[in-house]
C-alpha cells in the first residue's frame, strides 16, 4: 500500500472539511415534514436515503430493512410527485425532509444527507442507500444488522463494503409485472455474475468494481466511464466522516478499506439493485429532460438514450439469482470470518 | 454427587439468568461471579432475578480485565465458595455467561459421576502447541505485564520492548512447568481444593499476577502439581479465529451445535433465540452415552479460517485485491494457451476439445472480438465478447474467464496478430500452460491471396511482435510453464509433441492420441519464406526451412487426410 505524504493527506482533510460545509450549508434546503427523531435509542441502526418518485419500491424497501434491524428511516423527498411522501408519513419510525432544489447541485442529494447524518447518526450504524437499493450479506437471512455491527466493530472494522449487483428481467424491463410490497427478485430474477473488474483509487485506499451489465450493454465502447459498482452503505458514523462522490468512496479514507491486500477473504456485502423495474423507460426519459441526473463524459448522455428505451438486458448466459449462498460461491461477495 | 457450576457473568444478564435456572433446575449449585465493572444498579437487577433459585449465590466482585490477574481472582473466589457452601460438589464446572449447555445437565452429572477422579483441562506447554497469536509465546512467563493490554496498549508495547532490551527474565517459582490451555474447566474437588490450599499459594500468585492471560495459565500449570487423572481437554466447545478471538455462535449454527454432542459451547450471541430455545427448553433428550465429538466442528471452521486467511486464489473483488506477490495464484486454476496451433492444424480447436473435453475458445485476445468458443458472443455468466470492454482491463478479463469456469478446463489461441496487453500475465501465472510453435504465423499469410508486398510487411510486423513474446516467456522471472518449438522442429515430429500437451490438460494414464489434427498443406511453403528472404525480409522464428521441406511432408503424409498413431 502506498504511503500517503502528508500533503496529499492535508488534500483529503481540506476537501473533507469543504464537503461538511457545503452539508452544513444546504440544511436550509431542508424542510421538516415529520421530525421523529427523539424516538432514537443510543445504539439503534439507522437508515438515510434521498428519494424522488419510489411509491413502487418503498413498500418492499422499508420491509427489507426492518426486518434487517433498521430501527429508524430518515428520508429526504426531492420533489415526489406520486404518494412518496404520502407513505413515508404514514410510517412510526420514519422522520422526513422535503425539498425542491437541485438534486444535483446538492451532489445528488450527498449534501443533504451529509447533513442528517452529521445531526442525527453520530455514534449509530447507518444505512445510506438509495431506494432501488437492497442491502444483502452472508446470511442476512438469520443473522440481522445488529450481529453484523456487533461483528465488524468487534473486528475494529468502521463500515462494510458492498458490490452494487445490478438485477434486470428477461425482456423489457417496461413489460415486466410488478406489484408494489413483493420481492423485487421475482420479477429481476437475473444478473451478470461475471465482467467485473477492480481498480485500486491508492488515494482513497478503495478498490473500485466496475462492469457487469450495464458495462456490457451500454458502456462498451467507452469502459472508463461504466459505472461504479462498490459502495460503502454500511458505517459506524462520525460526525467528522463525508461520503464522497455518491456513497462509492467515503472520507476518511479507512472507511473504504474493505479489501485486503494479503490476499484474505474480507467480509463484504452486496447491494441487491433494482433499477429495473418496470417504469425504468419512463424514468430515464423524466430525469433527462430535468437534467439532474449523474452525466460523467459523452458516454453518460448515449446511456440515458437507451435506457430510455427499456431494452432487454438478458441474455442466455445470464445467472438467476438463488439467494445470499450462490453470490459467495461466485465470490460477488464473501464471508470473511463472519 | 453433583456438579457445581461457577459462572462468571459480565454482560447479557438476562441470557445468564436463563442459563443459571437451566443449570439450577438440574440440581446443581451455582455461584455467580460477577464484574466489578457492572454498575451497581444492573448488578442488583440481576442479583434480585434470580433471588428465587435455591443453591445459587453470588461471590465477592473483582474487577475482570481481559489478560489480567482479575479473572482468576474471580474465578478462585467463586471456586472457594462453591466448595465450601456446597459439601457434596465433587466436580466443578467454569463457565461464563456466554456459555450454553447443550446436552441436558443429567447427562453432564452422569459423565462426570462415571469419572470420579479425572479433570478435564486443557493444559499443554507452551513450546509445542501453536495456540498463541501474536508473538507472545514463552515471553508471557518470562516478562512483567503490570499494563491491561485492551486500554493501555502504547505503555503494554513499550514496556515488553524494553524488558527485552534489558533481557529481563523471571523465574518461574516452585518448579512449576508452565502450561497453557483453555480457560474454562472442569475440576474435581480434591484437585481444585489442592490449588486453593497450596501453602505456596502467595508465592505463585504473586508469580502469575505478572503473567500475560494469567487465566489461560494459572489453573493449566497447576493442575500438573496435584491432579492424578487429567484429561487434557475442555468439555467447554468454544472456537478461536485466526486473530485470537472467540468465534460467536447464531441461530444457524443450531444443526452443527447439535452435532457436536458436547456439553457446553460458547460464546453464543445473546439475540441468538433459536439456539437458546432449542439448547434451554428442549424436553430431555435420549440418552447417548456418546463422548463429546468436537472434530466434527473443527473440520468446518478449518476451512473457513484457511478461507479467511488465504482467500479463493483468482478472486479479485473489493473484498480481495491482494497486493503484488501475495496472490497465491493469480488464476483460479490451470489453463492452456497455444500460440501457432490453429495456424498449422486446421482443425485444431475442434480436434482438441474432442481431445481433451476442454473448452477451447479461438483468439479470446483478437484485436476485433473475443472469439468464445462455439462464437458465443458472452461467456457463463455474460461476460463480453467486446474488445474495448476487454482490452481496457485485460487481466481483469482473463482472471474473471477462469474464475467463472471453475471445474472445467479452458483453452485459447494466441498469436502476433491479437492484444498483446496480457502477454506479461500470462508469463508470470503459474497456472498458464503455454505452448509456442514460433513462426506458424507465416502459414495463414502463405495460403492468403494478399500482394506480396502486403504480405511482407505484415510477415515483418508478425515476426517482431512473436519475438518480443518469447522474449518475455524466456524471461527469468517467468512462472508459466512454457514449451516453445520451431515451426521446423514441430512438424518433423508433431505427434510427440501433441501427445504431451494432451498429457498435460488430462494426466489421466492411457490417455492416448488416437487421432491426428489435419495439418495445413504446406507445399511450396519453403519457397515461400525463401521469396521473403530474397525480398529483404528474413523469417528466422521458424527455424530452418529448406526450401523443399514442406514437400517432403507432404510427401510422408497424404495430404487432407488423417492419419492414426499408435
Amino acid at each position: 500500500m502506498a504511503l500517503h505524504s502528508p500533503w496529499s493527506r492535508y488534500k483529503l482533510r481540506l476537501r473533507r472539511k469543504r464537503l461538511l460545509w457545503r452539508a452544513f450549508r444546504s440544511r436550509h434546503q431542508l424542510t421538516v415534514r415529520q421530525n421523529r427523531t427523539r424516538r432514537i435509542a443510543s445504539g439503534d441502526i439507522l437508515l438515510f436515503s434521498t428519494m424522488r418518485n419510489e411509491a413502487l419500491r418503498l413498500p418492499h424497501f422499508l420491509a427489507h430493512y426492518r426486518q434487517l434491524g433498521v430501527r429508524h428511516f430518515l428520508i429526504v423527498d426531492n420533489g415526489s410527485t406520486d404518494e412518496t411522501a404520502a407513505i413515508l408519513q404514514a410510517q412510526d419510525d420514519v422522520s422526513l425532509w422535503q425539498t425542491q432544489a437541485s438534486y444535483k447541485t446538492a451532489r445528488f442529494g450527498m449534501d443533504w444527507l451529509t447533513w442528517l447524518l452529521r445531526r442525527y447518526g453520530h455514534g449509530h450504524w447507518t444505512v445510506t442507500v438509495d431506494a432501488d437499493e437492497l442491502l444483502i450479506y452472508p446470511q442476512w437471512d438469520t443473522k440481522d444488522l445488529i450481529a453484523l455491527t456487533q461483528h465488524l466493530a468487534g473486528r475494529g472494522h468502521p463500515s462494510l463494503g458492498a458490490l452494487m449487483l445490478d438485477l434486470y428481467p428477461k425482456g423489457s424491463p417496461d413489460q415486466q409485472s410488478y406489484r408494489p410490497g413483493a420481492n423485487p427478485t421475482d420479477t429481476l430474477p437475473w444478473f451478470d455474475s461475471h465482467g467485473y473488474w477492480c481498480e485500486r483509487r491508492g488515494q482513497h485506499k478503495s478498490v473500485s468494481v466496475l462492469g457487469g451489465v450495464r458495462a456490457r450493454k451500454f458502456f462498451q465502447s467507452d469502459p472508463a466511464f461504466a459505472p461504479v459498482l462498490s459502495k460503502v452503505p454500511l458505517v459506524r458514523w462520525h460526525r467528522s466522516y463525508v461520503y464522497f462522490s455518491s456513497t462509492h468512496v467515503a472520507l476518511p479514507p479507512v472507511l473504504n478499506a474493505h479489501h485486503d491486500l494479503a490476499g484474505q477473504e474480507r467480509l463484504t456485502g452486496v447491494l441487491l439493485h433494482t433499477k429495473f423495474l418496470p417504469g425504468t423507460g419512463a424514468r430515464a426519459k423524466a430525469e433527462k429532460a430535468r437534467g439532474q441526473q449523474y452525466t460523467r463524459g459523452p458516454a453518460h448522455g448515449a446511456y440515458y438514450d437507451a435506457l430510455a428505451q427499456a431494452p432487454d438486458l438478458w441474455t442466455p448466459d445470464s445467472v438467476r439469482f438463488t439467494g445470499w449462498r450462490q453470490l459467495v460461491e461466485l465470490g460477488l461477495m464473501t464471508r470473511g470470518d463472519w | 454427587m453433583s456438579v457445581g457450576v461457577v459462572m462468571l457473568v459480565h454482560t447479557a444478564f438476562d441470557r445468564a439468568e436463563q442459563v443459571a435456572r437451566h443449570w439450577a433446575a438440574a440440581g446443581c449449585p451455582v455461584v455467580i461471579h460477577v464484574d466489578k465493572q457492572v454498575p451497581r444498579a444492573a448488578f442488583a437487577a440481576f442479583e434480585r432475578a434470580l433471588a428465587d433459585v435455591p443453591q445459587l449465590s453470588f461471590s465477592r466482585r473483582f474487577r475482570c480485565e481481559w489478560g489480567t490477574w482479575g479473572l482468576v481472582a474471580a474465578t478462585q473466589a467463586t471456586s472457594e465458595q462453591v466448595l465450601a457452601s456446597f459439601p457434596e460438589v465433587r466436580h466443578v464446572y467454569l463457565t461464563s455467561g456466554a456459555c450454553l449447555p447443550l446436552r441436558p445437565v443429567s447427562e453432564l452429572i452422569d459423565y462426570l459421576a462415571d469419572r470420579p477422579q479425572t479433570d478435564f483441562i486443557e493444559s499443554a506447554t507452551t513450546s509445542e502447541v501453536p495456540w498463541t497469536v501474536g508473538g507472545l509465546e514463552a515471553e508471557r512467563f518470562t516478562l512483567r505485564f503490570p499494563f491491561p493490554w485492551k486500554r493501555h496498549r502504547f505503555l503494554f508495547d513499550r514496556y515488553v520492548a524494553l524488558q527485552r532490551l534489558l533481557r529481563v527474565e523471571r523465574k518461574v517459582p516452585g518448579g512449576l512447568v508452565p502450561h497453557i490451555g483453555s480457560q474454562w474447566w472442569c475440576l474435581t474437588r480434591q484437585t481444585l481444593s489442592a490449588i486453593l490450599q497450596d501453602p505456596q499459594r502467595q508465592l505463585f500468585e504473586r508469580y502469575f499476577r505478572r503473567v500475560w492471560i494469567p487465566d489461560e495459565s494459572y489453573f493449566q500449570t497447576l493442575v500438573r502439581q496435584y491432579a492424578i487423572n487429567i484429561e487434557s481437554r475442555s468439555l467447554t466447545l468454544s472456537k478461536f479465529d485466526f486473530q485470537g478471538k472467540p468465534h460467536v455462535f447464531y441461530d444457524d449454527h443450531l444443526q452443527l451445535l447439535r452435532r457436536s454432542d458436547c456439553f457446553v459451547a460458547r460464546k453464543i450471541w445473546p439475540h441468538a433465540h433459536r439456539l437458546y430455545d432449542a439448547f434451554l427448553t428442549d424436553p430431555a433428550r435420549a440418552m447417548k452415552k456418546t463422548e463429546p465429538n468436537p472434530g466434527k466442528i473443527d473440520r468446518i471452521f478449518a476451512k473457513a479460517v484457511t478461507r479467511r486467511t488465504r482467500g479463493r486464489p483468482g478472486l479479485y473483488m473489493h473484498s480481495r485485491y491482494p497486493r503484488k506477490g501475495r496472490e497465491y495464484g493469480l488464476t483460479a486454476a490451470p489453463y492452456s494457451v497455444f500460440q501457432g496451433f490453429a495456424e498449422l492444424f486446421e482443425n485444431f480447436e475442434d480436434w482438441l476439445a474432442k481431445a481433451t473435453g476442454a473448452r477451447v475458445h479461438g483468439h479470446l485476445f483478437a484485436p476485433d472480438r473475443a472469439q468464445f468458443a462455439d462464437k458465443m458472443t458472452v461467456m457463463n455468466g455474460a461476460l463480453s465478447d467486446s474488445a474495448s470492454l476487454r482490452d481496457y482491463n485485460p487481466d481483469a478479463f482473463l482472471t474473471n474467464l477462469i474464475w467463472n469456469t471453475r471445474g472445467e478446463r479452458q483453452c485459447f489461441q494466441f498469436g502476433p496478430g491479437d492484444t498483446q496487453a496480457i502477454s506479461p500475465r500470462l508469463a508470470k501465472d503459474p497456472n498458464a500452460q503455454i505452448s509456442v510453435i514460433s513462426g506458424a504465423w507465416a502459414v495463414p499469410l502463405f495460403r492468403s491471396n494478399a500482394d506480396f508486398v502486403d504480405l511482407r510487411k505484415a510477415a515483418a510486423e508478425m515476426q517482431k511482435v512473436e519475438s518480443a513474446y518469447l522474449d518475455t516467456l524466456r524471461a527469468t522471472e517467468t512462472k508459466a510453464r512454457v514449451r516453445i518449438w520451431t515451426m521446423a522442429e514441430f512438424i518433423e515430429a508433431p505427434m510427440e509433441p501433441l501427445q504431451t500437451i494432451l498429457d498435460e490438460i488430462d494426466p489421466r494414464p492411457q490417455h492416448r492420441l488416437a487421432e491426428a489434427p489435419r495439418m495445413a498443406d504446406l507445399t511450396g511453403f519453403g519457397q515461400f519464406l525463401q521469396n521473403l528472404k530474397n525480398q529483404g525480409m528474413h523469417p528466422y522464428l521458424m527455424g530452418d526451412f529448406p526450401v523443399d521441406q514442406g514437400t517432403v511432408v507432404q510427401d510422408r503424409d497424404a495430404p487432407r487426410k488423417p492419419y492414426l498413431v499408435r
